[in-house]
């Protein structure tokens, strides 16, 4: 039979699928062979998966829509590692899900935001942040005061697991959460520990500043307290990265 | 109208269907400029292919041929294909920008305090970048001109220092940061007891209180009852080991106590100091920002304010 194009035209169906065909290839030719590269993901001590407070606090991020100011990727050039210090890493966000690299910047990037500031500082700039940053156009959320929810957070961890992040629910995934990542984080990773976790991580912590209550905002400062600080790069000399790209 | 039709219709080839009847489609060839403009793009690509990172091949890539990027790590001389992470490297240590500002770096980094602050040319330097360090990292607590929240972030635009204003101690205060610690009273005095003290403690800064009170407010200040003595001193000009506060010069950083007209309203926001306690914290910066980058930053908060 000879080709046509016109059989192609005067049929809607077929268009639209040999139109998505196409248009996926170009995805696909980029996405796909990431998965196979073995430099995609670089070889890096001390990412973890977040604990279960900071999982809140990352859900919290998320709901409030802060990736839609925030990025949180610092690109390799010379101007962001002034500013924002050692360009992200993909081992960084290998257990995000969704990532939150974000695709613009009204705010600052927040990729290393952690430790920079204080406790005190994020509560008070979360409530008001002209109290703090008189210049500053990013709107309140003194809402974050209120108590946090966390009665779902041992299957907000096993959505995670299913999507491939190593929390642990037995004693056989626990010892290989051990191994690969010492007992400390390891016990930090067990679901069966979930909210015990959490709320010993926020009162020992006290982000929100009122030990008696845990607030949203003892989450969200948890998270954004440990952005970026993951990986120790005064271990690896300064052309240790380049060499997975 | 129709003639025109008629005549293209007679000039060039239609695609053969006909939809409502009459609605026909051209089928001119493509357009020369468009069609040459394609096969440019097509060479472009070729090109592209070979000089840069390109197609998956198994576990790894075409890499890219002719356009290596050499730089230094530890003095060793390192070259990889093309990427934009060695281009980082290779600009912060050879770009324009990085030479210019490498040769002022050198500079500060060899000269000590007193040689910096004694040099205009470097002043100068030390200004203009390390407006951009203090913006960056400072500016989000203490503001972008130093001058802080009053109760949250210390003022560095003044000359009163909580843990001392020379070179030594703003170094170590960025470096290493610092705990501001005071106990909270609440349970250890009462209410009128707090009244005191908190009378006592203004009257260091000149302010006409009621004479029994302050005499009830000393003895608590500077006896075991309050014991505010062993870190503000018993002169109320406080330990600068501890940060605390000099109560005697009348420069407010926790209670805002410049914002009260009448000596109650004054009074009662020391006495919320004094009852809460203060618990404030200034992170470490020595992992964040290096040694040098600390030193202009030191010099740039030591001029800020009245460094000592």
């Amino acid at each position: 039979m000879k080709f046509k194009h016109e059989s192609i035209e005067i049929n809607a169906g077929l268009l639209i699928a040999l139109t998505m065909v196409v248009i996926s290839i170009g995805g696909l030719v980029e996405i796909v062979p990431l998965y196979f590269i073995k430099d995609t993901v670089e070889q890096v001590d001390g990412v973890r998966p977040y604990t279960p407070l900071e999982l809140r606090g990352r859900d919290i991020y998320q709901r409030e829509g802060c990736y839609l100011c925030h990025s949180q990727m610092i690109r390799p050039f010379r101007d962001e590692q002034l500013r924002y210090g050692h360009y992200s890493l993909a081992a960084e966000s290998q257990y995000d899900h969704p990532f939150q690299w974000g695709s613009k910047r009204t705010g600052p990037d927040l990729a290393r935001v952690g430790e920079k500031y204080s406790n005190e500082w994020h509560v008070a700039h979360l409530i008001d942040p002209r109290a703090v940053v008189p210049e500053s156009i990013m709107p309140g959320y003194p809402w974050l005061m209120q108590p946090l929810d966390y009665a779902d957070v041992a299957d907000r961890m096993r959505a995670l697991k299913f999507a491939g992040v190593p929390y642990s629910e037995n004693q056989q995934e626990f010892d290989a959460n051990v191994e690969k990542f010492g007992p400390d984080v390891a016990n930090e990773l067990n679901i069966l520990r979930a909210e015990s976790n959490l709320v010993q991580q926020a009162q020992s912590a006290n982000y929100d500043g009122d030990r008696a209550k845990l607030t949203e905002m003892d989450a969200l400062v948890a998270y954004l307290q440990m952005l970026g600080t993951l990986v120790d790069f005064s271990k690896y000399d300064e052309g240790y990265f380049a060499e997975f790209r | 109208m129709s003639e025109t039709k008629t005549k293209q219709q007679g000039a060039v080839q239609t695609t053969g269907h006909a939809w409502d009847g009459d609605i026909q489609e051209f089928n001119n060839p493509l357009p020369r400029w468009w069609l040459w403009s394609f096969y440019a793009t097509v060479v472009f690509s070729v090109l592209y292919w070979v000089i840069y990172p390109a197609w998956p091949v198994g576990k790894g890539y075409t890499t890219g041929w002719f356009n290596d990027i050499t730089y230094t790590v530890n003095g060793e001389e390192r070259s990889r294909h093309w990427n934009t992470r060695s281009l980082l490297i290779k600009d912060m240590q050879e770009g324009k920008e990085a030479l210019l500002t490498q040769e002022y770096m050198q500079k500060v980094e060899a000269a000590d305090y007193q040689q910096i602050l004694a040099d205009p040319d470097m002043m100068t330097f030390v200004r203009s970048v390390t407006k951009g360090l203090f913006g960056d990292n400072c500016a989000a607590c203490h503001g972008a001109g130093g001058a802080g929240v009053i109760g949250l972030f210390p003022n560095l635009a003044d000359d009163d220092w909580l843990w001392g204003g020379s070179v030594e101690d703003i170094q170590n205060t960025i470096a290493l940061g610092r705990n501001g610690y005071m106990p909270a009273f609440a349970r250890t005095l009462n209410e009128e007891q707090l009244d005191d003290v908190s009378l006592y403690v203004l009257s260091l800064s000149g302010h006409e209180v009621p004479a029994d009170k302050l005499m009830r407010g000393k003895q608590l200040f500077t006896g075991e009852a309050g014991g505010c003595y062993y870190c503000h001193t018993a002169q109320g000009t406080g330990l600068k080991s501890q940060g605390a506060a000099n109560l005697t010069d009348n420069i407010w950083t926790i209670a805002d106590v410049p914002s009260q007209a009448e000596l109650a309203g004054k009074a009662a926001v020391v006495k919320e100091v004094i009852r809460n306690g203060v618990n404030r914290v200034m992170p470490a910066w020595e992992n964040r920002l290096d040694e040098n980058q600390i030193k202009l930053l030191t010099v740039y908060v030591h001029e800020l304010g009245g460094g000592q």
